[in-house]
């Protein structure tokens, strides 16, 4: 499912998704296992997530920006 | 290598699928979505038709059997995003089955033109019946082709998936009608010493290059 919505919110999905990455920067697979959803959705996702400015990614972690820190408290 | 006409691309065995970015009823989505597991592709001619609805019902009642195997289905039609989420709502409302597999709109055709999937002699706007079968390494592996009028058989879609996977994990091939649990077969010898070799080495042989044995339960 997408994340983000077309308001530019996170949606349930989107949310599941930032929350995962809350103790720890993660690769996709690592996110497709703590949340269960399938790896192309993950993946798919962290690509809206990191082009709506949620999270970022180095060296194929993903981790919260400022952004999605705030979005998930 | 392509074959390439006015149609678009027509992709072969062994190669290499062509990417994309595509629009689905689960997101923008892109072939390398989906590195590190199986896909099926499959296309349907539209949505709100009746062979088309027979075949999504069919297809989401093999998805948990696929998923056990590691593939996904990712569906795909020239119709709208919207319109395949009518359909797929209609389908859950009337028939009682949710559509739990991503369906491509490619309005544009361009994903259908990368597969080769529009063949003028059946329709000249419709995507006829393709199924893609793409390895984790986004190798195509299999390619079916069914006309308009003619539905998918789920149960060879899941045995051609399985004969693949059984491929990979024992490099061996698979004899007409095989089925998982039944004896598959050697690769033939490449050299006359092999060939004499091959006798001895416990499998059961018609003659030195027909031989056949059983794998292990799984």
């Amino acid at each position: 499912m997408p994340c983000v919505s077309p308001d530019g919110k996170p949606t349930s999905t989107g949310m599941t998704t930032l929350k995962s990455l809350k103790a720890d920067a993660l690769t996709a697979e690592e996110v497709a296992n703590k949340t269960g959803h399938p790896l192309f959705r993950v993946r798919s996702g962290l690509r809206e997530l990191k082009n709506a400015g949620f999270v970022e990614e180095t060296a194929g972690k993903y981790s919260l920006t400022q952004s999605g820190e705030e979005i998930i408290r | 290598m392509t074959e390439e006409n006015s149609q678009g691309t027509f992709p072969v065995l062994g190669q290499k699928a062509p990417d994309f970015e595509a629009p689905t009823t689960q997101g923008t989505l892109r072939l390398s979505d989906y590195k590190g597991t199986w896909l099926i592709l499959f296309s349907h001619p539209a949505d709100f038709t009746p062979v088309c609805t027979t075949e999504f019902i069919a297809f989401s009642q093999i998805y948990a059997d696929l998923r056990k195997r590691n593939v996904e289905l990712l569906g795909l039609s020239v119709d709208s995003v919207t319109s395949h989420i009518a359909w797929i709502r209609n389908v859950e409302e009337k028939m009682g089955v949710k559509i739990p597999f991503p369906i491509i709109a490619d309005l544009n055709k361009d994903v259908s033109k990368k597969f080769g999937m529009i063949h003028p002699g059946q329709s000249k706007t419709e995507t006829v019946r393709c199924v893609f079968i793409i390895d984790p390494e986004s190798t195509i592996r299999t390619i079916l082709y069914y006309p308009l009028t003619t539905g998918r058989n789920m149960a060879e879609i899941l045995r051609i998936v399985d004969a693949l996977q059984t491929t990979d994990k024992y490099k061996v091939a698979t004899p007409a009608n095989w089925k998982p649990g039944e004896p598959v077969v050697v690769p033939p010898p490449g050299t006359t010493e092999q060939a004499e070799e091959r006798l001895k080495e416990g499998y059961e042989c018609k003659d030195w290059y027909l031989c056949t044995k059983k794998l292990p339960p799984s």
